[in-house]
């Protein structure tokens, strides 16, 4: 079989268009930056009726032939890929081929922005994320790569191969290399080539995915967890408990992170069960937090309170056990009938470390955030009503400080994974044939000059990603702030 | 303002002490001290060896005694073995039994001895700190104006089309992580067969395939814009856009205030106010940002040293993690917290010096 083109025989009428107008977009993107200084600003003249006149000088022509150029590109892009869809394997190269795989994720983000717009008005902030471009490209990046994480996790679907089966002959392969020999049911390409272990890197960074998209965002509300128990009674009482937290909490902002991540991930330190009982202390926050939120409500009607809390409780504790508990560690406390899952110890120690790493940076913006409404009206009012502390801090501040909270969780995702990233770079951690991105990329960068592609990829996966939840956290900050 | 100071020296102290102590502790657990022993002896000891090995040496004391002498407040372990060789903290070789002191510890000025490198930690990691040192000079030296630039620039106007690009310029390379950043530099610009090399090659415009190494080896000795060039832009790239942020968010801020508007409604040209009346206010919170920027910069800077091959204080973190070398892993979490507190508190000092409107009581 021939190997793959990157667009194939499609590509042959459309690629020279593609280049064409993408070498049009960057003159006229040149030209408006330098127009702007060059030519008069633009103008619209505001008339006594309530018209306008637009300006059509040469700085509004520049900036509609950017636009359009730039609708044009996208509508390029679009092609290729509907193309790649409809039309079958090879027909349109690696591109059609890849985006024939992503064909669910596809549908999938198309049918969540049509709802979205179309119910935009009535979901709150949420919503109004679709008045901003930024929010909506940042929005859209985050949904590609959970969408993929969950077709791949799930259901099975977009990689072509196992992620860790060596096909003979495949070792370096460049991309769109046909197999030696294809048997019934299996894919017939490498679609991104192989790697040094004769791995499918498609395969691979899809199922990377997986990890990180069920990781860093769990990692995150965890750190988030900690940080808001933590944080606002040290702000909201002070005293000697914040100068306690605060101390702590600098201590561990002053470790580098890589010193702490030697110090933790190492299969010495897992042997100790230290990771173990980090878990036991972290994943207790979410069942205080919960059980300090409802109380803190409803303790004036036992009625709802005794059987609300005890459900709650008992559904988390039984949880919160079965994580911290499994066996063959340190901590083998529930029977094996009542366990109802065991965390995987590669996953358990990157996991506690990430949470250990994210909160105490938490924990300073929740204080910060509480030192500075701590004078607010409702605050007062609140007081004055006789509320007690644990309702004015959870009912009545932390609503208040959502806008903030939200955009650092937008970030603080980001860049938990790039913690991720970083300790697959220095091999720590989960075991080194696992798919994710930072061990791939670790994997590659020895043969870099030769073969960028199998270290290519999973970059350029974690870029996107880490890149549209920042643009999501822009664009969320900037419709907050709007309110 | 003395008081201050001497209260965060005070802290930092007590910083220093417990994190050396986690440091010390976390190193000193069983299966790191086996992992030592078998590294230094041969990897295929009995558990009868190690013990034996590990309690000649003095390993296996209590923890807060090893700590005492580690900091030199208690006498070196030392134990004479059957062979008639002294073995202990102090000793060090080529040095007579006589001559060994009593005290070694940190007050005594000894960092001790790097089991890994066979030499004594001081001598080691000073001549990696001035390699790091430089690396981290000449990323200081594009970083920071770059990123002052773009962040003024962006921030004059807010709204404009120079802000919206540039602040998405910024957005790109703070979610580029130095890991990935380099790899793709290396693959487009340091590579002999793809990427930016063999083309200009091939038009005659440079003389060697690649325009870049990929590796900073040689960097060491002889810094030069082929070998250093890489890692300088890799570290620099991911910390700019942070501080160019905080720039413009500072100089937005700033263009709004009553004093601008008065300015420019006295007539004075916009270029005027930008450089006279707004740059200097603008530029008080960059600079805290910048100070806190560093222990991020030295996260960078292991992952780049390790990426490039150089040789510096970062690399010398990865080995002596990955070999439980404790006394280097001390030295070097020392160092870093040192690093950490020096430019809180240089931070701290510089805004109340800045900005006349705050006054420490």
């Amino acid at each position: 079989m021939e190997p793959l083109t990157w667009t194939g025989s499609f590509g042959s009428i459309i690629d020279p268009v593609f280049q064409l107008v993408g070498l049009l977009f960057i003159v006229a993107v040149a030209a408006q930056f330098i127009g702007a200084y060059v030519f008069a600003p633009i103008n619209d003249e505001v008339h006594v009726d309530g018209t306008i006149t637009r300006d059509r000088g040469a700085n509004a022509i520049i900036g509609t032939a950017v636009r359009s150029l730039l609708l044009a590109l996208c509508a390029l892009a679009a092609i290729y890929i509907v193309a790649g869809v409809f039309a079958p394997i090879g027909k349109v190269g690696i591109i059609g081929a890849v985006a024939k795989q992503f064909a669910p994720v596809w549908i999938a983000l198309v049918a969540t922005f049509l709802l979205s717009i179309s119910y935009k008005r009535r979901l709150g902030l949420y919503g109004k994320l679709f008045d901003s471009t930024v929010g909506m490209i940042g929005y859209a990046l985050l949904m590609f790569w959970v969408y993929t994480a969950l077709f791949v996790g799930v259901f099975d679907m977009i990689a072509v191969n196992d992620p860790l089966t060596q096909l003979s002959g495949m070792k370096n392969k460049l991309p769109g290399t046909p197999l030696r020999s294809v048997e019934e049911g299996q894919y017939a390409y490498y679609l991104l080539g192989g790697d040094n272990l004769a791995r499918d890197v498609f395969s691979r960074m899809v199922h990377g995915s997986v990890v990180v998209i069920l990781i860093a965002p769990l990692a995150t509300l965890f750190a988030f967890m900690v940080g808001i128990t933590l944080g606002l009674p040290a702000g909201y009482l002070g005293g000697k408990l914040d100068t306690f937290l605060s101390f702590l909490a600098n201590l561990v902002l002053a470790f580098p992170v890589i010193l702490l991540f030697y110090l933790l991930v190492t299969p010495e330190i897992v042997a100790t069960g230290i990771p173990n009982y980090m878990a036991m202390i972290l994943f207790v926050f979410p069942i205080i937090f919960f059980a300090v939120l409802l109380n803190s409500r409803f303790y004036t009607r036992p009625h709802l309170r005794n059987p609300l809390l005890a459900g709650v409780m008992l559904v988390m504790i039984w949880t919160y056990l079965c994580a911290i508990s499994a066996e063959g560690t340190v901590i083998n406390i529930l029977p094996p009938t009542l366990d109802l899952f065991d965390i995987d110890s590669g996953i358990l120690v990157v996991f506690v470390s990430v949470v250990f790493v994210n909160s105490p940076t938490v924990f300073r913006i929740v204080r910060g955030l509480v030192l500075d409404i701590h004078t607010r009206d409702y605050v007062a009012a609140a007081q004055t009503r006789g509320e007690g502390k644990w309702y004015i801090m959870l009912w009545e501040m932390l609503p208040n400080a959502r806008g903030p909270l939200i955009v650092d969780f937008c970030l603080r995702i980001g860049y938990t994974t790039i913690l991720l990233g970083t300790l697959g770079f220095f091999g720590l951690g989960l075991e080194s044939e696992s798919p994710n991105w930072g061990n791939t990329i670790n994997d590659g960068r020895k043969l870099l000059a030769i073969y960028p592609h199998p270290a290519l990829v999973p970059a350029l996966s974690l870029l996107s990603l880490v890149l549209g939840l920042n643009l999501l956290a822009d664009g969320l900050r900037e419709e907050s702030l709007r309110d | 303002m003395g008081l201050f100071i001497l209260r965060r020296f005070g802290m930092m102290l007590l910083t220093a002490l417990c994190l050396t102590y986690i440091v010390f502790f976390m190193t000193n657990l069983y299966p790191n001290l086996e992992k030592l022993a078998k590294t230094q002896g041969n990897f295929r000891m009995s558990e009868e060896a190690v013990d034996s090995y590990l309690g000649d040496r003095g390993y296996l004391q209590a923890t807060p005694i090893k700590y005492m002498q580690w900091l030199g407040v208690m006498p070196g372990f030392s134990k004479e073995l059957e062979d008639g060789r002294i073995v202990g903290k102090c000793v060090r070789p080529g040095v007579a039994p006589e001559d060994t002191p009593r005290y070694c510890g940190i007050l005594q000025g000894d960092w001790g001895f790097s089991t890994v490198s066979k030499a004594p930690v001081a001598d080691v990691l000073g001549s990696r700190l001035a390699n790091t040192g430089k690396l981290m000079f000449w990323v200081m030296v594009v970083m920071v104006p770059s990123a002052l630039i773009i962040g003024v620039l962006a921030g004059m106007k807010e709204g404009s089309r120079t802000d919206r690009s540039l602040s998405t310029v910024s957005i790109l390379s703070t979610s580029t992580p130095e890991y990935v950043s380099g790899v793709i530099f290396i693959a487009l610009l340091a590579s002999t067969r793809n990427g930016l090399g063999p083309w200009l090659h091939d038009m005659g415009l440079i003389e060697a395939k690649s325009l870049f190494k990929g590796t900073a080896k040689s960097a060491m000795d002889d810094a030069n814009l082929r070998n250093f060039t890489l890692p300088v832009i890799t570290i620099a790239l991911y910390g700019m856009g942070y501080i160019a942020r905080m720039t413009r968010a500072s100089m937005a801020e700033v263009m709004t205030a009553q004093y601008i508007r008065t300015a420019r409604l006295k007539g004075v040209s916009f270029r005027n106010v930008v450089m006279k009346h707004a740059l200097r206010n603008a530029l008080i919170a960059p600079f805290t940002v910048i100070m806190l920027q560093f222990p991020w910069l030295l996260n960078g800077v292991v992952i780049v040293e390790f990426l490039f091959a150089y040789n510096g204080f970062g690399m010398q973190l990865v080995t002596a993690a990955g070999n439980n070398d404790i006394e280097m892993l001390l030295a070097v979490s020392v160092v870093s917290v040192f690093v950490v507190l020096v430019t809180q508190l240089i931070s701290d000092i510089g805004y109340v010096y800045l900005n006349p409107r705050i006054r420490i009581s």
